[in-house]
């Protein structure tokens, strides 16, 4: 299975050899013109299946496009900056913009925080213990988001769910056929458990591996010169982890922002406008009501919006991969 | 001595820590599983059954039995295979450039990879709908492939190019020494060497494409011509869900994603993190 995967992808390097052979003046003249030959397929089609909808995206931004248009095939016709207009003057907006934050801050605060915990504590744990948790965390990282989705509907079900029967065991309040979908804050509530759960073996485990690399004599030392738990975290382990702690937080912003499945299929694909996010905003407006044009200006402002968001991570990272 | 018991009470601690995570990452699972083999009257009960006795196949029927389950899942696979092997192909040349050669644009490249990833798809859909509309490939999965591309090669440039960093250059730069030629040295010693996060990163790209719900959603009408996510999301829809229905749905989804990812998880998480911290 392994030798037949691995043999699939060499038929280029044969016909590439011919090329770098010949120690003729040609060829070395040629030779500068290797990379770009190499990465002109890829970025042919990056520009066609990327670079072009991206632009599009930002013409339409400018459009009325509807149903009308669609059907008639016809290009959309320019309003100037009239969809920016009607969106930033409507208050919603900016509910919708706000609780996207919100949302997106509070998944990546949580997926961070306590996929650094599990990592530390992963390093403190015997062998035999390690395995197991790491088996589960695998577990739950392999688990598509759609079963994800499935099971956790199915446990935080109001009648038959296991969630409902074990809080009111606990003696936590009375969950007897509670909706956790009634009152948005609950339902975001199980949102973001649904998100953390598959994004945390992700960072834990990635965290895990980097700690193996932090030499345990520099964190000893500062142990030995009266240093807290907290500190030689704070000054030794951390600032050797920092990459790998900002590729982390970059990815899971990226990730957190534009949440769309969960809440889509959670709420069996007819969300109420009070859970609404950028994404599903943006989706609703264009493939619901047919507003292509409003739905491309939310977009362009979620993109923009992720792209200042993550701007400080990213230049931090561009530092690192300049040195 | 008192150190000593300390020493255990923060042992103990650590381990019931780590018996909850377990707990709480691995239920679920167990709680898919377990739903999945029990009879109706047992899932629809307001004492939890813990076991899944006495045992059923009927959901697994039920799930099978539903309209277009072997359609979707040969369209499934059809798209992924494609995808995935396209972009692989594509990506090793530009991954091969990024990470072996000098030239210039180098570093705009890189900057490129991590900005390109960073564009949200969920935004992209909608000019890649109306342009796919336009050309009659909507309902089609020529056009669901070609939307893959746009985050599948981005990831698979980016990976790639990861794996081929943290292979040595001492390696090809010997064999060249020793009378290879350049190509030569790629095929013979970095080949090889990087065929392990070939396979890693195909296997990787198959679990995004077969996970995706949000392009096959909207490109993809008619049930014919659906992927299986698709096909999974639509049980849920109606009211009074059959759980057990779902939950075996959803363990038949799961499994050749759970299959893969067990072999070349400690691979990607290398890769990925390597790509990251070194140039």
């Amino acid at each position: 299975m392994r030798a037949v995967e691995t043999r699939r992808p060499s038929p280029p390097s044969p016909r590439r050899a011919p090329e770098a052979p010949r120690p003729g003046a040609r060829a070395r003249r040629l030779r500068p013109l290797v990379p770009y030959a190499l990465l002109a397929p890829s970025l042919l089609v990056l520009a066609a299946v990327l670079a072009y909808p991206l632009y599009r995206l930002l013409v339409l931004s400018f459009q009325q496009y509807g149903l009308r248009e669609l059907f008639a095939g016809t290009e959309g016709r320019f309003i100037g900056m009239e969809n920016y207009r009607s969106i930033l003057a409507d208050s919603f907006f900016w509910t919708v913009v706000a609780r996207t934050v919100v949302f997106a801050a509070v998944c990546v605060g949580l997926t961070m925080v306590l996929g650094t915990l599990v990592a530390l504590l992963l390093r403190r744990l015997g062998r035999g213990m390690r395995l197991l948790v790491t088996a589960g965390l695998v577990a739950a990282w392999a688990t598509p988001v759609l079963t994800a989705v499935a099971i956790w509907q199915w446990m935080f079900d109001f009648e038959f769910g296991v969630v409902n029967w074990l809080l009111t065991r606990l003696g936590v309040g009375d969950f007897v056929n509670h909706n956790w979908f009634d009152r948005p804050l609950e339902g975001f509530a199980v949102i973001v458990l649904v998100v953390v759960w598959g994004a945390l073996p992700f960072v834990a485990v990635t965290l895990h591996a980097g700690l193996t690399q932090v030499p345990a004599e520099l964190e000893e030392a500062a142990q030995v010169d009266g240093g807290g738990a907290w500190q030689v975290f704070r000054n030794v382990t951390f600032p050797i982890l920092k990459p790998i702690f900002l590729l982390l937080a970059i990815l899971s912003t990226i990730w957190d922002f534009k949440v769309f499945t969960q809440i889509w299929v959670m709420l069996n694909q007819r969300p109420g406008r009070d859970y609404f996010l950028l994404g599903i905003w943006s989706y609703s407006e264009s493939f619901g009501v047919s507003n292509y044009g409003k739905g491309a200006t939310i977009a362009v402002v979620m993109v923009v919006l992720l792209m200042v968001l993550t701007a400080v991570y990213v230049r931090q990272m561009l530092r690192a991969v300049e040195a | 001595m008192r150190v000593l018991t300390r020493r255990r009470a923060t042992r103990l601690l650590l381990n019931a820590a780590a018996l909850l995570l377990f707990a709480v990452t691995v239920f679920p699972i167990y709680w898919m599983v377990a739903t999945g083999f029990k009879r109706g009257v047992d899932i629809l009960s307001f004492e939890p059954k813990w076991l899944p006795f006495p045992a059923t196949l009927d959901n697994y029927r039920t799930a099978i039995g539903k309209p277009f389950f072997t359609t979707d899942v040969l369209n499934s696979m059809i798209v992924v295979a494609v995808t995935v092997l396209v972009s692989l192909g594509l990506a090793f040349l530009a991954a091969l450039a990024a990470a072996r050669f000098h030239f210039s644009g180098r570093k705009a490249l890189v900057v490129m990879l991590i900005v390109v990833q960073m564009v949200p798809l969920e935004a992209l859909i909608i000019p890649i709908y109306l342009m796919l509309d336009k050309a009659n490939q909507t309902d089609k999965l020529t056009g669901i492939i070609v939307t893959y591309m746009t985050f599948v090669l981005p990831f698979t440039i980016w990976t790639l190019r990861g794996f081929i960093i943290n292979i040595p250059m001492e390696l090809e730069e010997a064999a060249m020494v020793d009378g290879c030629t350049r190509a030569g040295a790629f095929r013979r010693i970095l080949f090889p060497l990087v065929a392990p996060g070939l396979v890693a990163t195909a296997v990787f790209s198959f679990i995004l494409v077969w996970n995706d719900y949000l392009i096959a959603y909207v490109l993809l009408q008619s049930p014919e011509r659906q992927t299986l996510g698709i096909w999974l999301a639509s049980f849920t829809t109606n009211h009074g869900t059959d759980w057990g229905g779902v939950m075996a749905g959803s363990t038949l989804y799961a499994i050749p994603v759970v299959v893969f990812f067990l072999l070349v998880q400690r691979r990607v998480v290398s890769g990925l993190t390597a790509g990251a911290v070194k140039g």
